[in-house]
């Protein structure tokens, strides 16, 4: 065992970043800056949606971000930044033409074949939307094999409203329906107010047939699992993505770890069957 | 292979030989208090002499030398496009005098960093290191429990294993690159009287183990997940500072944080690797400001969660060796065997 003859010591270290050319970016709103990439190598990255690449920074560090685009795009990927802290701060420096480290995709991502044939509920709460939106690109992309899509948004004010022309889009399609919601509103809001659980009362949902995709902060999620539990969707159709604290994205240095569960590994995409019994996991 | 016997005298001349060709890092002393106890390290040394193998335990185990408190992981430049590679501590070293314990928590490390994802930092200096370990006939004091997780003896996991018989070591020989390492040591051939001195260190082992914890440690994953609501975690976790020191000095204790290094330059710099505890209140904090794990007492319950079911549930290997480095470095005085104790008491 000392001389570990079964694991050769690898030449090519899980730490060290490939890179990728931003091809396109804007600020999405004050806080959040999006971000289209190439992988310069000319392998594309191999992903699934709701999966995050951990964004290299040489001389700042790494940051987790969600993918938020759909592999059915192409050959590229896409990040939203919120402007968080260094790493973060020194994305929103970058612009079309630079380039970043990237290591990943991590996690599990969202399975969108297991949803297949079944009515799916989006509820997406501020950044939330952006791990979201890679599932909702897929679904449009794949519409066929899927029933009725329902999306809720939610944001604090409208000024927070990520995506704003895609929802408009989204809102145009006559195969969906979408409802966005603002905490607070201003003179120019003329749509709905509130948060996002109200939005349940303008929907229907047929629970047996209905995957219900959630993501946004902690508080949210707890008050939206109500609402699509009471409506009667099973638990394990109750799909989140949760945030936690990452640095290695490798199932090694801790920080991610609910329980027994590494979110970087098994995650950061659960069931709600699976999180509550967790009992640490929301 | 046959086990040799390596005369005490001739002992420092072989460490010292191996320092020629290894890095030979062994246990030392490290300062003397006035009332006379000595406190240990494990160092590099040149010079077999300057060995004690005669210690009871170090501050720090020979973890060090393979997930260091600090390591860079890689290293790059800035300027115009930016580069990188990888670093690897490639040098070959020899662990001098690693006891039981020490030597279970590294095959358990061996497995944690082989498993999935592999470590190649870990692994190349693990690859490199060969390890001589040294059997115990007593715990190191009255904090170690070592006999309750069954770590005091080992099978594997090293290259050669001394005995004490007197006037010398016995040495098993548990792989060619311990045989190897051997060569270089004048030895002679066990004989019978040799092996009826093993024979009496093992019962005398035997019977200088004594187990402290009222139940078996194999039930402690299942006492742990029915203790998981129980108020004693508040209790204890109401005296813990939070400070890290239990996982500073852990053998087993392996997550970590990375971080960034600029050059004096600022257009070069590494990426580096530190040690990271868990009982630190921002270890699970994300940017909103949310962090997971906010009382105390759910930190200190993740960490004995970690040590005695998590960790084994997931490697099939003790989370924790016993080796109470722990609760001899912990100020306020947080003991494992107590809570152990305690939680079974408490279901
Ligand atoms: C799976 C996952 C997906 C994410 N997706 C997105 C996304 O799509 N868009 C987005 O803008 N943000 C996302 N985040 C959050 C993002 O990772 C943090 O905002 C970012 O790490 C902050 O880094 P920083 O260097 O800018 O901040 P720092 O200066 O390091 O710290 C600012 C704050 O961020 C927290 N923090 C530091 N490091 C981490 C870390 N590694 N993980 C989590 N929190 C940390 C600290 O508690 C601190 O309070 C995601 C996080 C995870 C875990
Ligand atoms: S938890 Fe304490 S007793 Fe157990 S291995 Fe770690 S330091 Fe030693
Ligand atoms: S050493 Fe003791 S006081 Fe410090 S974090 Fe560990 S248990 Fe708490
Ligand atoms: S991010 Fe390091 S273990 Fe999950």
């Amino acid at each position: 065992m000392t001389t570990l003859s079964e694991s050769p010591v690898l030449q090519e270290s899980p730490y060290v970043p490939r890179f990728g050319t931003i091809v396109e970016s804007r600020m999405l709103t004050a806080q959040e800056k999006f971000f289209r990439i190439v992988m310069e190598d000319g392998r594309p990255l191999d992903y699934k949606p709701g999966q995050f690449v951990e964004v290299s920074i040489f001389g700042i560090g790494e940051a987790p971000i969600s993918i938020c685009s759909s592999p059915t795009q192409g050959g590229f990927f896409e990040l939203t930044v919120r402007k968080a802290g260094m790493v973060t701060a020194k994305m929103h420096e970058l612009n079309t033409g630079d380039t970043v480290g990237i290591r990943g995709p991590f996690g599990n991502g969202f399975d969108p074949a297991a949803i297949k044939g079944q009515n799916v509920l989006f509820v997406a709460g501020g950044l939330g939307l952006a791990p979201a939106r890679g599932l909702i690109r897929w679904v449009f992309d794949r519409r066929a094999d899927y029933k009725d899509v329902t999306l809720l948004v939610g944001a604090r004010t409208p000024a927070d409203l990520l995506f704003r022309d895609e929802i408009k889009e989204w809102q145009s399609r006559p195969d969906c329906q979408t409802l966005v919601t603002v905490d607070r509103a201003d003179e120019t809001w003329t749509g709905n107010k509130g948060v996002i659980t109200r939005l349940f009362r303008k929907i229907k949902i047929d629970p047996a047939n209905t995957f219900a995709v959630i993501v946004g902060p902690p508080i949210m999620f707890k008050f939206a699992v109500l609402e699509v539990l009471s409506e009667g969707v099973p638990e394990n159709h109750v799909i989140c993505s949760l945030e936690r604290r990452m640095k290695c994205g490798l199932g090694k240095c801790g920080h991610c770890q609910i329980r027994n569960v590494y979110v970087c590994q098994e995650g950061p995409v659960f069931t709600y069957d699976f999180v509550k019994k967790l009992r640490e996991g929301i | 292979m046959l086990p040799k016997v390596l005369e005490k005298s001739k002992f420092a001349a072989f460490a010292t030989a191996l320092a020629g060709e290894y890095q030979v890092v062994g246990p030392q002393l490290k300062e003397q208090s006035k009332a006379g106890g000595e406190t240990f390290v494990f160092g590099p040394v040149t010079d077999g002499a300057a060995l004690r193998m005669d210690y009871n335990i170090t501050l720090l185990s020979p973890k060090k030398y393979f997930l260091p408190m600090r390591e860079t992981l890689l290293k790059y430049t800035t300027v115009g496009h930016p580069k990188a590679e990888a670093v690897m501590d490639t040098r070959q070293r020899v662990i001098v005098g690693a006891h039981p314990c020490d030597i279970y928590a590294t095959w358990l490390l061996d497995k944690v960093f082989s498993t999935d994802h592999k470590d190649p930092n870990y692994l190349s200096r693990r690859e490199r290191a060969l390890i001589i370990g040294l059997d115990c006939a007593k715990p190191c004091d009255e904090t170690s429990f070592c006999h309750d997780m069954g770590t005091n003896y080992v099978e594997s996991g090293f290259d050669l294993m001394m005995t004490d018989i007197g006037e010398a070591y016995f040495v098993e020989i548990a792989t060619e690159a311990g045989q190897a390492l051997l060569a270089k040591a004048e030895t002679r051939e066990a004989h019978n009287e040799d092996f009826a001195k093993r024979q009496a260190f093992m019962e005398r082992k035997q019977g200088g183990f004594h187990k402290r914890i009222p139940v078996d440690t194999k039930y402690l994953p299942e006492i742990l997940e029915e203790s998981y609501d129980s108020l004693v975690w508040e209790a204890i976790g109401r005296r813990c500072f939070s400070c890290g020191s239990c996982n500073l000095v852990c053998p087993t204790c392996y997550c970590f944080d990375i971080t960034d290094k600029l050059n004096l330059d600022l257009t070069s710099g590494t990426r580096e690797r530190t040690v990271d505890s868990c009982q630190l209140d921002n270890f699970a904090s994300v940017a909103g400001g949310e962090s997971f794990r906010e009382q105390r007492s759910s930190r200190l319950r993740h960490r004995f969660f970690r040590k005695a079911k998590y960790i084994q549930e997931a490697f099939g290997r003790k989370g924790c060796v016993g080796c109470g480095r722990c609760d001899r470095n912990c100020v306020a005085k947080i003991n494992s065997v107590e809570t152990y104790t305690q939680i079974a008491g408490s279901r």
